[in-house]
């Protein structure tokens, strides 16, 4: 099978936490409820970009190591 | 249907993560369009999932919307003890199917369930096993659709039939374009939006509620109130003595027999749903890792379903107005089946409800796809080849499997209109389903393990424990339950505190019944020819010699540390 999962994995993470950044970041941090204060947004979003990131790199290694396996 | 009082306001952020999710799921399915070719690329991923993939996939197809919200509930109304459906009523029999079973499955090369049986028995066994289990798919897949609808109607004021007729599209096509391999690549994605997206809402309620003292105090005042000891929420097995001591009405014999062994052995080990994952998985190594490696996320997924649920009860007794309080149902009890969904509403700004909101919809349609790939292979291999058309050309087959996606998800459909106009009927059909599921696990296990079984013996044992299955039901009936679908249509000779010791009984009767009858039945007919049985029963097979590998591809030694780590937690929230 050619498709490696963790590519899309690794892209739709980053594009959600990316976006969660974002809206985070503009709307601001919540003054009410169990978060007040903390921009749970932008924290989840940092965490999810991280994973998303984490996941291309472990597809990109494994792609290299096979082409050089190849050889 | 009504919109709850405060129905979640979503905005412009919430909807781009649901569209994200949508495309990349679709995405997948157009991504694999090309590696089909043959029909055992559609139905068996041409065999070639790695094994993790396999394993992730085996963990998300059981990890329906109906797992993650009745585990909340049932997290909300019985506590710690819910856990004993993972750490009881799960592991061990996957570790069983992974060390033990695997071989016969994959090495049998069958492409399903049934025809392992048909291979190992005879073609009635394979019958009778194909067509009730394509039943239930679409049975279970339409109770699923319709959940689906009236939550987010429930939720966004969605329209019922617009939102479950706007995810089956999806799941149709991604299926129909990709197969097999588009539901499981699509699982493991969804397997990691479902953990990233409930993860946040147990880190803020566990925030809320004070750590896990703050829980554990909050469910002692839940316990106390109800008149059980202050331990009976957030102890697992301490309470399980007697069945008054604790809110699931069990005791530990009934717990451990009737879930650790009939219902979890009966599901683990012999359902073609979960097992068609492992079935796809590259080698026969990785077939036997499959079951093992979703241990791991398994074992954990109590701390991601249940714990909710038991902050929910928590916080709805806390002292004290403001703060999040569980629904409650017109008749004034509280509706546990809206746990995840209301506190999704409670603690998540924009943003991360629609995170949250679109893990919610990822679980609905693993289940789906689960449901409908299950069914493709069993209508196609099991029900069309034999007894429709036999001798057709491969790419005949392919097309059929094809058609028989677009009529699954139509007949699910049509199920999920049929379960919101006459919910008894529904009711009906799932409780005959669980009389033909609960003798299963003593087939397959005389029929793995002992050679002399028989076709005659396996399928009388199959009707008789099905009988015997309803017999039990028609006998008993849970305390304060009306004689009727709950039990007692016979006649009432005996009361069991609730209706999960009811079941688990039940499933005991079964099992053993089965057990016996194929015991007696094979002995009394003829003997199958050994020639016949290699490959498919334990003493008929070479033994697969795992020595040289690594140690982290051993089967054996992966199941008992998975078992370890098992025993560990059971003991750590005795």
């Amino acid at each position: 099978m050619e498709l490696d999962i963790r590519t899309p994995i690794g892209w739709m993470f980053a594009l959600i936490g990316a976006l969660l950044v974002i809206g985070g970041l503009s709307s601001g941090a919540p003054t009410e409820g169990v978060a007040a204060g903390l921009n749970v947004d932008a924290w989840w979003g940092a965490v999810l970009l991280l994973f998303g990131v984490g996941m291309l790199l472990l597809a990109r290694r494994h792609a290299t190591q096979m082409r050089s396996s190849r050889h | 249907m009504s919109a709850l009082n405060d129905a979640m306001q979503l905005s412009a952020i919430d909807w781009a993560i649901m569209l994200v999710y949508f495309l990349f799921v679709l995405g997948i399915g157009f991504m694999l369009k090309r590696s089909i070719k043959t029909s055992s690329d559609f139905f068996l991923s041409g065999r070639s999932i790695p094994a993790w993939v396999a394993g992730l996939a085996f963990m998300s197809a059981n990890l329906g919307a109906q797992e993650v919200i009745g585990m909340a509930a049932s997290g909300a109304k019985y506590g710690m003890a819910t856990s004993h459906f993972y750490w009881v009523g799960a592991i061990p029999a996957m570790v069983f199917l992974g060390v033990f079973m695997m071989p016969f499955y994959y090495g049998s090369r069958a492409r399903s369930v049934p025809e392992y049986l048909r291979l190992r028995f005879d073609e009635k066994t394979r019958g009778f096993n194909a067509i009730s289990f394509a039943a239930m798919t679409i049975v279970s897949s339409g109770i699923s659709m319709y959940a689906m609808g009236l939550l987010l109607n429930l939720l966004l004021g969605w329209n019922f039939s617009v939102s479950m007729w706007a995810c089956a599209m999806i799941v149709l096509a991604y299926i129909l374009v990709g197969g097999l391999s588009s539901a499981i690549y699509n699982e493991v994605l969804q397997f990691f939006l479902i953990v990233f997206g409930f993860l946040p809402l147990v880190l803020l309620a566990l925030y809320d509620i004070g750590g896990w003292s703050g829980l554990q105090a909050g469910l002692a005042r839940v316990a106390t109130s109800q008149g059980y000891a202050a331990g009976a929420w957030s102890e697992s097995w301490r309470f399980m003595g007697t069945t008054t001591s604790n809110p699931m009405g069990v005791e530990w014999f009934g717990m451990a027999m009737g879930l650790g062994f009939v219902l979890s052995f009966g599901y683990w080990c012999t359902d073609f749903l979960i097992i068609q994952r492992a079935m796809a998985a590259e080698s026969m190594s990785a077939a036997r890792r499959t079951p093992l490696i979703a241990t791991l996320p398994k074992m954990l997924f109590p701390f991601l379903v249940i714990v909710p649920g038991m902050i929910a009860i928590a916080l709805t007794h806390r002292a004290g107005a403001g703060g999040f309080v569980l629904p409650s149902k017109p008749d004034g009890t509280l509706n546990y089946d809206l746990v995840i969904p209301v506190m999704l509403g409670h603690y998540f700004p924009n943003g991360l409800l629609g995170l949250g909101l679109t893990a919610l919809i990822a679980s609905f349609m693993s289940g789906m796809a689960g449901n409908v790939t299950a069914f493709n292979t069993v209508w196609t291999n099991d029900i069309y080849e034999p007894y429709i058309k036999r001798g057709a050309s491969d790419a005949h087959y392919l097309w059929v499997g094809r058609a028989a996606t677009v009529v699954g998800i139509v007949l699910s459909l049509l199920a999920a209109y049929l379960v919101a106009q006459f919910n008894n009927i529904m009711d009906v059909l799932q409780l005959v389903f669980a009389f033909i599921n609960a003798p299963l696990f003593a087939t397959f296990l005389l029929g793995m393990f002992w050679k002399r079984a028989n076709g005659h013996g396996a399928f009388t044992g199959l009707v008789a424990g099905t009988l015997a299955a309803s017999v039990h039901h028609g006998l008993t009936l849970p305390a304060h339950a009306l004689v009727g679908i709950k039990g007692g249509w016979l006649a009432v000779v005996h009361l069991y505190p609730s209706e999960m010791a009811q079941n688990f009984w039940t499933a005991i009767f079964a099992w053993s019944t089965c057990f016996a009858v194929t015991i007696a039945v094979s002995l009394a007919t003829r003997r199958p020819p050994l020639e016949d049985l290699a490959g498919l029963v334990y003493s008929q097979t070479p033994r697969l010699l795992d020595a040289d590998d690594a140690w982290y591809r051993r089967p054996a030694l992966l199941g008992a540390l998975a078992l370890a780590a098992v025993v560990a937690l059971n003991l750590l929230f005795w």
